[in-house]
């Protein structure tokens, strides 16, 4: 029982190489070997969507992974959505927005957003709301959060076009 | 709220992945998405001795088209893969539209349809969808494969016909006729949770408009998907109006026997089955501009 496992993965660009017991999840190993603990735990079982991080770039529940699957793999946390310490144009328009207030669910929305913006760079307010379904927020009623990942979206095409 | 400790395999073979079942028995547990399995971990409703991670096997993942136009779809093909396959969409449009119904992108990410035939959650949306096409669901095991007919696959709730040592490896959907047409509707209180009740229905309609083979299945009303054959029954044969929709929607309504729970009491369930019931087959034979 209880033998520990060696990996090797990318977080936020940086090479982590750790032992590991099999039943540490993602988001435990994120939080507790690394130290990153911008990534919130909520329910523990995939219902909140607080702990939400990009595997080789999918979003995905890092309470339901276990850090030993993540072997090999490259994964992003909100520490690593900002560009060269500056934040990032969804971060930013967070911010403009006032898309938080405790900033609790941040993190799940920023690294679920970013990922959907990535698939799809100018999403419709409905496609916005389904991207977001799995991510409660108990503080803004989700009107700022919408309207912060539109208007990032916006300006993302006239940086590209 | 933190799993259990248990030993971990990540077999890189299916053969290897059998006889790790096989050695283990009862002890083992399969993961793959991990969606439903590591919740019931983090809550210590399960506690496997050996977990045998399915994620590195090759070979399980992946969509195909048969020979006869069919669909082939590994185990452990993720929902979101499904749900962007262009081979999906043209050859089952009923399970591409019932893809985005199932949680959220997130968890569709991860979350694989073997896993959740496997799992025989009542309110799932796959275990419908593979009952309402007639899917064949391949089992291997040590001694080699067999193939399980969706209606012989669900037994109960979380129970299937999958034995002890066999792994869900592949789902045959068989083609999809040209005439055919589908309709699909679930309730849930917020997108993304399982259904309180859905339905799932395809037709196969002849030039004439009359109703050849009617499909309709019921999910989320009993202990396992089921077809509401009465209401199946009434319709073939026919040319439906409004009343026979009616009629077959009141048959399904009569055919469930739903549990009371704290998300919907049993008159509200079957009050459900039959109010989407007839929403579906509205679908499936509104006019439309592609069936021209
Ligand atoms: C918040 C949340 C909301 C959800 N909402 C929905 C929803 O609306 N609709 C829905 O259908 N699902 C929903 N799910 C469940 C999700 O779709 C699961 O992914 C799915 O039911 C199980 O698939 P999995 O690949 O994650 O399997 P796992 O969780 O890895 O496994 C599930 C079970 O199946 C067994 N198993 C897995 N693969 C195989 C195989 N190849 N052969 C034999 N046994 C196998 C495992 O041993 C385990 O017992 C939700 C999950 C969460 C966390
Ligand atoms: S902590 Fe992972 S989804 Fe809530
Ligand atoms: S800002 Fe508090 S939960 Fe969303």
């Amino acid at each position: 029982m209880s033998a520990r496992h060696r990996i090797v993965l990318t977080v936020n660009g940086q090479r982590v190489e750790r032992d590991v017991e099999a039943r540490m999840t993602l988001a435990d190993f994120l939080r507790e070997s690394l130290d990153l603990t911008g990534t919130h735990l909520g329910c523990e079982h995939g219902a909140c969507g607080a702990c939400t991080v990009q595997l080789d770039g999918n979003s995905v529940r890092s309470c339901l992974i276990f850090a030993v699957q993540a072997d090999g793999a490259r994964v992003t946390t909100v520490e690593g959505l900002a560009v060269k310490g500056t934040l990032s144009v969804l971060q930013r328009s967070f911010q403009q927005h006032h898309a938080l207030q405790c900033g609790f669910c941040t993190p799940g929305m920023l690294t679920t957003a970013q990922a959907m913006l990535a698939e799809n760079p100018d999403p419709s307010a409905e496609e916005v709301r389904r991207a977001i379904s799995g991510n409660l927020c108990r503080c803004t009623g989700y009107l700022p959060v919408v309207a912060a990942i539109l208007d990032a979206a916006a300006q993302l095409r006239s940086e590209a076009a | 709220m933190k799993p259990p400790a248990f030993d971990y395999a990540a077999p890189g073979s299916l053969d290897e992945a059998l006889a790790l079942l096989a050695a283990k028995r009862d002890g083992a547990k399969l993961l793959a998405g991990g969606q439903s399995f590591v919740p019931a971990l983090n809550f210590r409703l399960a506690r496997p001795e050996l977990i045998i991670d399915l994620n590195r096997v090759p070979g399980l993942a992946g969509i195909r088209r048969d020979g006869d136009g069919g669909l082939l779809i590994g185990a452990m093909t993720r929902a979101r893969a499904i749900e962007r396959s262009e081979v999906v969409a043209r050859s089952n449009p009923l399970l591409h539209s019932a893809i985005p119904w199932i949680a959220h992108v997130p968890i569709r990410n991860r979350g694989t349809i073997g896993g959740s035939l496997a799992h025989a959650d009542p309110a799932a949306e796959l275990p419908a969808i593979a009952l309402a096409c007639d899917a064949i669901l391949v089992a291997t095991g040590i001694l080699g494969k067999r193939d399980i007919a969706a209606r012989d696959f669900f037994l109960g709730v979380f129970t299937t016909a999958l034995r002890a040592g066999e792994i869900l490896t592949e789902i045959r959907f068989p083609a999809w006729p040209p005439n055919r047409r589908h309709g699909f509707a679930e309730f849930a209180r917020r997108h993304g949770d399982f259904a309180i009740v859905g339905v799932a229905a395809t037709i196969d309609v002849a030039a004439d408009g009359a109703v050849g083979d009617a499909r309709i299945v019921v999910f989320g009303a009993g202990d396992t998907p089921r077809r509401a054959r009465e209401a199946e029954a009434a319709l073939a044969g026919s040319h439906p109006d409004t009343g026979a929709l009616q009629r077959a929607a009141a048959l399904a309504a009569n055919h469930v026997d739903p549990p009371s729970d704290h998300h919907a009491s049993a008159e509200y369930r079957r009050e459900l089955a039959g109010t989407l019931t007839r929403r579906v087959l509205e679908q499936a034979l509104a006019p439309r501009a592609r069936a021209a």
